[in-house]
């Protein structure tokens, strides 16, 4: 086996004794290596990825609230070209595989974190659960796509009424978003399958926390879709 | 330090001149790009308000070289009343994104937030630089609307639509100008969300031992309080800009109302709701206001308390004032739009919360005021501008009384009170913040002192002439002269061309008056004296560093451990009245 792990970090978390004349801590994990560059925290240690992923998730939740207001803003304006469409059934078994990726990659997060810790010594097992995850993130997109042609079919394009639109607009701009986890999801597994592997816990944290919003987005849009459409 | 160079390659320092000053990962190069390009963008946008200002007064003159520059939109250099609202877009657009959300946020903001917390970088260098580029790349959009098709859009700062929405029949610019404008907007929200979820990750997760939140300086929580605010604020406005311009390539019906009739044309769109756009746009514009000024607050209050050699009677209490100006600027947004229709009664919903921003930003003055009164300030150019902040702060503010209601609103909406309301309390007030955090920080950026001298020439002569600029706006506004005219041709306008001329004078000269901060800016960073590495005797981490500027790790491989609140001024140390956060040192009582 030409696998050689990466220690999880090179840096330490500071014991907070009481006597230390500095009080408490820095940073929310302060981590600061014996005898190392600062420079290297950052290297070394991924913790501000998870502190980013939440910010980042936050940003993307306000930005799908300010576009589903804008729904329900432009269903209450008064005008009479709201309509209603007819949801194309596949989103049903769309959602399903994104319910299902999110499972697969749990599996595979407590697998890599098994292998970390060397409780498990076979790459493939991970692997197996994180190429399901990509799989069906990939299947969910493609799906998508089929509901629009679904609706093109319909004659429903773009800007045909609003309710299309709206439709077209969240569905696209989450997908987008899935796409940006799927990158995640590649380039973790690509981190995870290199001779030696770089991988870090928080990188496939993040990944994992990005991916589930991204199920609990879409659930949250599905519904309103369905209410509002 | 063995580890060092093992994992130097994780991020070591670069050698190429690409890396080291242009692509850097470095957050004080990338500091610095901001700061620079700030500094092109106030430069135009200042440019574009002269020639604002020559237009209004000397309606037919042509002013030179624009004919070249301008051919539809200042045919001779005279310029058209399309070309002047064309102007007034740009000049805002600049102004509230590149200048006054770059300058004090994302330019001091990276330059000096890591090293005061003790850190080396951001926690996302890689980020930090795309956050840079992207601004370019979104700065460059915007000013090639210039260069295509009839000019720049003509639908002001916030973009109203339907105007904005419907393409080139709305007008000169309306057209492809229009659509860069939108898509400039679409690619600086992305910066600026890259740039704050740096900001917080960095300041939660990267202070070094010992730097606790509550010890961390009031412009840190100043930077901190901001990029929340910013994080939340572009996260609306991207999407906006996303319709608006769906609106316009894709035939979609969210802003456009249905029949609109635009140059005898039936827009072909269905019911949108133009009051949408206001609704969105405002959510991001009224904190985009505190994006601007917060900075500044952080940076006076920063500055202050080092000159006084005390600290503030409560610097927690301007800590939470700002945190309570954050929260609160997310429920004020209707305020701009107390006339544009929307239900009379949500007017009072709005109002409510607008005039209750007034006690938190009533305690800073009174704060600031009541620190300053028996402190021997220390004036220097940087204290100056402090007191001038303050000064424009108040002034600028006053007025927002009288705008928060909507009664008094309807009179003075669109008129130039409010023009001369957000230049005083948004405008000048943050670049006077940024004159005083440039002043006080140059000598960490450079290693060089600024003219002092200069310094007080510049100040006195930019407080003179700002005041002279915009008091008289609000005299204007209650006479009734409505703004983004480019003409006075009625009858009551008439008498008030003097009061125009006036203003115009005064804007050209306090504009030649920043020639002195040019020159002494360029002059001092070549030629100035050289600074020692801490020529203010101030506390906090900045001034900690082993060099002046510091060098690449901020810290020269040592991890500063902070044992001090911020502000340990007015105290008995080994250094002076003074003991630095670094300093292990008990502070005796002052003698």
């Amino acid at each position: 086996m030409a696998t050689i792990l990466q220690p999880p970090r090179a840096a330490v978390e500071h014991e907070r004794t009481s006597d230390h004349p500095v009080g408490s801590g820095g940073g929310f994990r302060n981590l600061i290596p014996e005898g190392g560059s600062l420079r290297l925290v950052k290297g070394s240690s991924g913790e501000p990825t998870r502190t980013g992923i939440w910010v980042g998730l936050a940003a993307i939740a306000m930005s799908f609230a300010a576009l589903t207001s804008a729904l329900y803003v432009r269903e209450g304006s008064g005008y009479t070209d709201w309509t209603h469409i007819t949801l194309p059934s596949i989103l049903w078994f769309n959602t399903l595989a994104l319910i299902l990726s999110s499972v697969t990659l749990e599996r595979a997060r407590h697998c890599v974190a098994a292998y970390m810790r060397g409780n498990q010594t076979i790459r493939s097992v991970p692997m197996v659960w994180l190429n399901a995850t990509l799989a069906l993130g990939l299947v969910f997109v493609a799906g998508q796509y089929f509901a629009w042609l679904k609706l093109r079919s319909e004659g429903l394009y773009l800007p045909t009424n609003p309710n299309s639109s709206f439709f077209y607009v969240l569905t696209g701009v989450h997908a987008i978003h899935v796409l940006g986890g799927l990158g995640g999801l590649a380039r973790v597994m690509v981190k995870f399958r290199g001779a030696a592997v770089s991988l870090r816990r928080s990188t496939v944290d993040a990944t994992s926390y990005y991916w589930h919003f991204m199920g609990v987005l879409w659930m949250y849009l599905l519904l309103i879709l369905w209410l509002k459409l | 330090m063995s580890d060092t160079s093992v994992h130097a390659s994780v991020h070591g320092a670069p050698t190429s001149f690409i890396r080291k000053y242009v692509f850097s990962l470095d957050h004080k190069v990338i500091g610095l790009q901001y700061y620079a390009l700030a500094f092109v963008a106030v430069f135009t946008g200042m440019v574009l308000s002269w020639i604002m200002r020559l237009h209004l007064v000397w309606p037919n003159s042509p002013i030179p070289g624009l004919g070249w520059l301008a051919k539809v939109g200042a045919p001779g250099g005279v310029v058209t009343p399309e070309y002047y609202l064309q102007l007034l877009t740009m000049h805002g657009t600049l102004m509230v994104f590149f200048v006054l959300t770059n300058a004090p946020f994302a330019a001091f903001g990276n330059y000096f937030l890591p090293i005061q917390i003790g850190a080396e970088d951001m926690a996302f260098p890689r980020f930090n630089m795309m956050s840079f580029w992207t601004t370019f790349v979104a700065f460059c959009i915007l000013i090639s609307a210039f260069f295509v098709g009839d000019g720049p859009p003509l639908s002001g700062w916030t973009g109203y639509a339907p105007l904005s929405a419907v393409g080139a029949d709305a007008g000169p610019g309306q057209g492809v100008g229009q659509s860069l404008w939108g898509i400039s907007i679409f690619v600086f929200c992305i910066a600026s969300l890259l740039g704050s979820l740096n900001f917080i990750a960095t300041t939660l997760d990267l202070r070094t031992k010992g730097m606790t939140l509550a010890r961390m300086p009031i412009v840190t929580w100043a930077w901190f309080i901001t990029s929340c605010i910013a994080l939340l604020a572009f996260a609306v406005l991207m999407p906006a800009c996303l319709l608006l311009i769906l609106d316009r390539v894709a035939g979609t019906s969210f802003f456009v109302p249905a029949g609109l009739n635009v140059a005898d044309h039936i827009q072909p769109h269905q019911g949108g709701s133009p009051l949408l756009w206001q609704h969105l746009f405002w959510f991001f514009g009224h904190p985009e206001v505190y994006i601007a000024i917060l900075p500044a607050i952080g940076i006076v209050s920063h500055i202050l308390i080092c000159n006084m050699r005390k600290n503030m009677l409560s610097h927690r209490v301007i800590i939470y004032c700002m945190m309570a100006i954050g929260f609160l600027s997310y429920m004020v947004w209707g305020h701009h739009m107390f006339v544009s229709g929307m239900n009379p009664f949500s007017a009072i919903v709005f109002s409510f919360p607008t005039l209750m921003i007034t006690i938190p930003a009533t305690i800073m003055t009174l704060i600031w005021l009541g620190s300053l009164y028996g402190s021997n300030l220390r004036i220097n150019s940087a204290s100056l501008f402090c007191l001038g902040f303050i000064s424009m702060f108040v002034s600028g503010g006053v007025s927002g009384f009288f705008l928060a209601q909507p009664s008094i609103d309807i009179y003075l909406h669109a008129t130039y009170f409010v023009v001369g309301h957000f230049h005083m309390v948004m405008g000048v007030a943050a670049i006077m913040g940024v004159f005083a955090g440039t002043y006080f920080w140059f000598p960490k950026m450079t290693g060089r002192m600024m003219n002092e001298t200069l310094g007080r020439w510049h100040f006195f002569l930019t407080l003179i002439g700002t005041y002279a600029i915009f008091m008289p706006f609000h005299y204007l506004g209650l006479a009734g002269n409505v703004r983004r005219y480019s003409a006075f041709q009625d009858d009551f306008l008439v008498p008030l061309i003097p009061v125009h001329k006036f203003i115009t004078y005064a804007a050209l000269f306090t504009g030649a008056a920043q020639l002195i901060f040019v020159a002494n800016f360029v002059y001092s960073r070549f030629k100035g004296p050289k600074a020692s590495a801490n020529p203010w005797e101030c506390t906090s981490l900045e001034w900690s560093t082993p060099s002046s500027p510091p060098p690449f790790d901020n810290f020269g491989g040592e991890h500063p451990v902070v044992y001090h609140d911020p502000y340990q001024y007015g105290v008995k140390g080994s250094t002076g009245d003074y003991v630095m956060q670094t300093s292990p040192e008990q502070a005796g009582a002052a003698s």
